[in-house]
């Protein structure tokens, strides 16, 4: 007769939670980049007046900090991305919305967006310019560009895709069109608009920078255009990683607002 | 021995004047003929339930009671002696409290909708949520409850909103059998309370004699009125009590050997289909 043992302790290393474990991850990969940058830029391996060294970045960085010019710039180009991320995303939401609860709405805007979605944003920006001219509202006007589609998109998908009995259930309960909107179709879509303007601000923020770059006197864009034709390539860095970082910044905040306003997500 | 079952044309006046009056209702899609000439009236306060083989028609009936389809031909009338109440509200089959809500507003939901001071939305809300069992939870989400629980706020939303007639779609289709034995028990103890009129749909034998004061039996597609059966068994009820009482089996076998002739004609209607 054979006795098996079946071992009761498991296998993986009690040491560190998975979840620890992909942080430090998470961490290692930039930071082991940066370091092989800094050595193949101090070994002169490559060419440091394409890819000048972290360290040297980072105190051009220190310097702009206490100038107060890459606040400056900062500041004004998250001005125009929020600005132009609450002016296109607003009505794109309505829009959206109303599209996925009317048929007859929907019929008369669908080929209107789906016409105009393709056109690259960037293509537009000598038209914002004729029209806008060189002030704040050209360069709002691309980013509200560039939060309107997707939002206006993931918004008419997300009424579509609510459960056809809760709006059977507002129909019996007698909702208004008013409550249907905001206690039906609002709340339902909501997680896929979200994603729909997570989308829409890395889209806004790819549009900043260009309109930054042709047509302004400040914002980080400009920043990184203006370094290129002084040939200040530490500065140019700078820019690319402030918004880098003010790219991840973004999301960051935007999965915690999710958390916050839609609840009943379950993970 | 089981006793012989009434027919249509022995529906009898009611002793009540009717709640809902249905003549000859008929509604088709395309070629399908889903109800057929279906006439029949509900009395006030009535526990009224329709068993039939899937497919006959008896969700979309009960979706034009409900205002939510309308019919192809007959009329519906609904008496209406107070203008300030709504006339219907549905218990839906599976989920359909909202998820985005907490199980307060959900219950308080048709109150919210129709206005009602807030004051009397707490009271009437507190209430149905206590007769549930449910105040515990009032803050939770529906994500957070098991499926008899999301059920019970369905039938607090519904009994909150202080309907004329309820309308109840297979409201226990998706529980499990002991669950289900609970909330039978727990929807007659608050219907009781006030005795609306009300139309429960159901393709459980079973539920439709533990819970019905008259139970009709929907034939196979096309869906006709085959028989109307009086369910003369004292309140209030106890499904133990009634398990001890032979009149229980024999209404329960007299019933199903009417919709077992439907049941099968339905089947071999499938069958062709796939053919």
């Amino acid at each position: 007769m054979t006795v098996q043992t079946i071992s009761t302790s498991s296998r993986a290393s009690p040491k560190m939670s998975a979840r620890t474990r992909d942080r430090l991850l998470n961490v290692i990969s930039p930071l082991a980049l940066l370091i092989l940058w800094e050595l193949c830029a101090r070994f002169d391996v490559i060419d440091t007046r394409f890819f000048p060294a972290p360290s040297a970045v980072l105190s051009t960085a220190v310097e702009m900090l206490q100038s107060g010019e890459l606040v400056t710039h900062t500041v004004v180009s998250m001005q125009r991305l929020v600005y132009g991320t609450v002016l296109g995303g607003v009505p794109a939401l309505v829009l959206g919305i109303v599209m996925g609860l009317n048929r007859t709405i929907r019929a008369l805007f669908e080929p209107l967006v789906a016409a105009t979605y393709p056109v690259p944003k960037s293509a537009i920006l000598p038209l914002a310019l004729l029209i806008f001219g060189l002030g704040e509202a050209s360069k709002v006007f691309m980013v509200a560009i560039g939060v309107f589609f997707p939002v206006v998109i993931n918004a008419t998908t997300g009424v579509l895709e609510i459960n056809k009995i809760y709006l059977d259930v507002g129909r019996n309960y007698q909702a208004s069109r008013w409550n249907t909107f905001w206690t039906i179709a609002l709340p339902g879509a909501l997680p896929v608009i979200m994603t729909g303007f997570k989308l829409g601000i890395g889209i806004g923020l790819v549009l900043i920078a260009v309109a930054e770059m042709v047509a302004a006197k400040s914002g980080l864009g400009y920043l990184i255009w203006s370094a290129w034709s002084t040939f200040a390539v530490e500065q140019m860095y700078v820019g690319l990683f402030v918004i880098a970082i003010i790219g991840f910044l973004i999301t960051l905040v935007l999965n915690e607002l999710e958390r916050f306003i839609i609840p009943w997500k379950t993970e | 021995m089981t006793r012989p079952l009434a027919q249509p044309e022995a529906n009898e006046p009611l002793p009540t004047r009717p709640a809902i009056r249905i003549r000859d209702l008929n509604r088709c899609f395309r070629d399908l003929i889903a109800v057929d000439g279906v006439s029949v009236e509900i009395a006030h306060g009535e526990f009224f339930v329709i068993v039939g083989p899937s497919g006959c028609g008896k969700t979309t009936l009960l979706r034009i009671l409900a205002g939510l389809d309308s019919a192809t031909s007959g009329t519906i009338e609904i008496e209406t002696p107070n203008s300030q109440r709504p006339v219907n509200s549905m218990i839906f089959q599976g989920d359909s409290i909202f998820p985005w809500m907490t199980v307060w507003d959900n219950a308080a939901y048709g109150l919210r909708m129709r206005k009602v001071p807030a004051a009397t939305i707490k009271d009437v809300v507190g209430h149905y949520l206590a007769r549930t069992g449910l105040t515990r939870f009032a803050n939770y989400y529906p994500h957070q409850l098991s499926g008899g629980m999301r059920q019970r706020v369905s039938i607090a939303r519904a009994f909150a909103n202080d309907p004329e007639i309820l309308l109840m779609d297979e409201p226990f289709s998706a529980l499990d059998a002991q669950n289900r034995l609970l909330l039978q028990e727990e929807l007659l103890r608050i219907w009781e309370e006030h005795k609306k009129t009300v139309v429960f749909i159901t393709h459980s034998v079973d539920e439709a004699v533990f819970l019905g004061d008259r139970i009709m039996i929907m034939t196979a597609q096309p869906g006709k009125l085959k028989s109307l059966v009086p369910v003369p068994l004292a309140r209030p009820r106890s499904i133990m009590d009634l398990q001890k009482t032979p009149q229980y089996g024999e209404l329960i076998a007299g019933i199903w050997s009417s919709l077992r002739e439907e049941v099968r004609r339905a089947r071999a209607q499938e069958e062709d289909m796939t053919s």
